[in-house]
């Protein structure tokens, strides 16, 4: 047990390493989210170049009138509606995961997405508005309202004694059972035109996007992201278990608590305004895992940046796949990057979770 | 020098009461003070205690600290499996409460601490990854690395194999004595009690049987009473006390 000087530059020169290499995958992963947000921009009805893109992008003064509106006005919020989305349901999970210690832990498996759903089918189906708002937001409220609902019951079974963390996500899939009943009872009950429109819904589509729910999406995700950075060095303490995190004076109830009411409601806000995209959440967080491991001060922007491409390529996706129809998002989602998932998953050299 | 003192300390999950009682005399820095007591004697609740996450009656009357946090605790693994490596484990032990930036200081502490341990050479490995004596070494890196005044070790050795229970401990009772340290540490294997610790606690049911010096602690009336076990202590050839356990009738 002797020290080698030899060893002890080595472990810092590795860990500099590490870090440098992990910088670079962030850059790496913005370099490919600006290709793929051009590329979402260029598709559609009306095709464009990447060298029209750029230009409307840097000089919009420069291109025709139709091209500008297409892009900026049309597409644009899409385009980032994609980004912020993708990035708060990856953060969302991310932190479901390190918090409840449970790799299945996600917006979608704890009850929030299916919440949602009931919220927006209740207003689609039989006019409920559960909170009065303008008429371009009675659905969106409803959802976030019921979303909420629904991690508001989770948080107050969970503050029960005895109630451990493997209960809370059980709570979550009981609920989201409940939800599932109550959807199939809401299209038992409503007529075919609604029964389309829910069923749409729940598919998630970016197409709802506009330029102000995207501003209140991006505006939520602005405010959360800097309230998890601050507990960086306690949430990576999280995932070596409660009693770890207790010995390193983290105090691992309230952090629980306060990073579930976070999460919940910047899920909620991206949920209610395009639909259930159920893949994002569970997967984007995995990939950043792999990507740069979970160092909170590396997982956070990871998984943010992981859940922004992958929602971006599968916009860039929905409309390739058949020329002229657009897809919707959450289908092509979970059938695309399934694969690539798995991947991923079975080729680990390490045996997280 | 530091110097730790337990003053009537109790200590209740819901209506049960683990601790009754827990007094003890000031034990200074520099020795190494073995916790003994028999399975759920209240040893991991006792630290816990010490440490401030449990509540309870009575007081840890603590002297001579220099830092504002003196004690670290380091709880029995879990074996939680983090997408982290070894040497990021070891850092995020020491970054805890401070910025997100490392400094150059902070990397340096961790690489004294793993070749203290003789870690160095698993320090690229993931957690998910060790075997559970290299857990257990890589649990003490995280106290280490926090630079404690008193240092609680809740079984330390319990998955080492004997080279490095050997040299665990050993390497203990030298931190101990080079940097004025207090270290607690509950062990079960009261032969290495005998042979690594300054002074020793008897727990059993919570309440403290004996304290004292380490000889003075485990004999034959003790080791019946506590552990319902008949043993002899006797010095071997070079008049070191061993422990020989009798086979049961």
């Amino acid at each position: 047990m002797s020290s080698v000087p030899g060893n002890m530059a080595e472990g810092r020169g590795f860990y500099r390493a590490l870090v440098f290499r992990r910088q670079a995958i962030l850059v790496g992963i913005v370099a490919a989210l600006f290709l793929s947000t051009c590329a979402d921009l260029a598709l559609g009805p009306a095709r464009y170049s990447l060298g029209e893109v750029f230009a409307a992008l840097f000089t919009p003064d420069a291109v025709d009138v139709q091209a500008r509106v297409i892009l900026w006005e049309i597409r644009m919020p899409v385009a980032l509606m994609a980004l912020t989305v993708g990035a708060s349901l990856a953060v969302a999970g991310a932190q479901m995961q390190t918090i409840l210690s449970n790799p299945l832990a996600s917006p979608f498996t704890l009850g929030i997405s299916a919440g949602a759903s009931f919220g927006a089918a209740l207003a689609l189906a039989f006019g409920v508005v559960l909170v009065p708002a303008a008429v371009d937001y009675v659905i969106p409220i409803n959802a976030f309202v019921m979303a909420m609902l629904t991690s508001f019951l989770i948080h107050t079974l969970s503050m029960r004694r005895g109630v451990t963390i493997e209960t809370i996500v059980l709570l979550g899939i009981a609920m989201v059972f409940v939800f599932n009943s109550l959807m199939a009872l809401i299209q038992f009950f409503a007529d075919q035109q609604a029964v389309s429109a829910v069923v749409f819904w729940t598919m998630g589509s970016l197409t709802k996007a506009t330029w102000t729910k995207l501003w209140i999406s991006t505006g939520v995700l602005a405010l959360v992201l800097p309230l998890l950075a601050r507990h960086g060095w306690a949430l990576t303490a999280m995932r070596l278990g409660d009693a770890k995190a207790e010995s390193m004076g983290v105090n691992p109830k309230a952090l629980r608590l306060e990073v579930l009411v976070l999460v919940s409601v910047l899920a909620a806000i991206a949920v209610c305004f395009v639909g259930t995209i159920g893949f994002i959440g569970l997967v984007g967080p995995h990939v950043a895992r792999i990507l740069v491991g979970e160092d909170q001060r590396f997982f956070l922007p990871g998984a943010a940046l992981c859940g922004a491409l992958l929602l971006s390529v599968g916009s860039v996706l929905s409309k390739m796949i058949l020329p002229g129809t657009i897809i919707p998002i959450g289908i092509v989602t979970s059938l695309v990057g399934i694969p690539f998932f798995l991947y991923l998953i079975l080729n680990k050299k390490s045996s997280t979770w | 020098m530091v110097g730790l003192q337990l003053d009537r300390l109790t200590a209740r999950y819901g209506s049960e009461e683990i601790l009754r009682e827990v007094t003890t005399p000031r034990f200074p820095g520099g020795q190494v003070v073995g916790l003994l007591g028999p399975n759920a004697a209240g040893k991991s609740t006792l630290f816990r205690r010490i440490f401030g996450l449990l509540k309870g009656g009575g007081a840890v009357c603590v002297d001579g600290a220099e830092s504002s946090r003196p004690i670290v605790y380091m709880p029995q693994d879990t074996g939680a499996n983090a997408a982290l490596t070894v040497y990021e484990s070891v850092l995020l032990a020491r970054m805890q409460g401070r910025r997100l930036k490392v400094s150059d200081e902070d990397l340096d502490r961790v690489d004294a601490t793993l070749a203290e341990l003789g870690i160095s050479e698993i320090a690229k490995r993931e957690l998910g990854n060790l075997s559970g004596g290299q857990r257990q070494m890589v649990g003490a890196a995280q106290a280490l690395v926090q630079q404690p005044e008193i240092l609680l070790l809740d079984e330390p050795t319990a998955a080492l194999d004997l080279n490095r229970q050997i040299g665990f401990l050993a390497l203990l009772k030298r931190i101990a004595r080079d940097r004025g340290m207090l270290i607690l540490v509950a062990l079960h294997d009261l032969g290495h009690a005998l042979r690594f610790t300054d002074q020793a606690m008897l727990l059993q049911s919570g309440r403290l049987v004996d304290c004292g010096p380490t000889a003075s602690v485990i004999t034959s009336d003790t080791l019946w009473r506590v552990y319902g076990v008949k043993a002899r202590i006797e010095p071997c050839s070079r008049g070191v006390p061993q422990l020989i356990v009798e086979m049961p009738d």
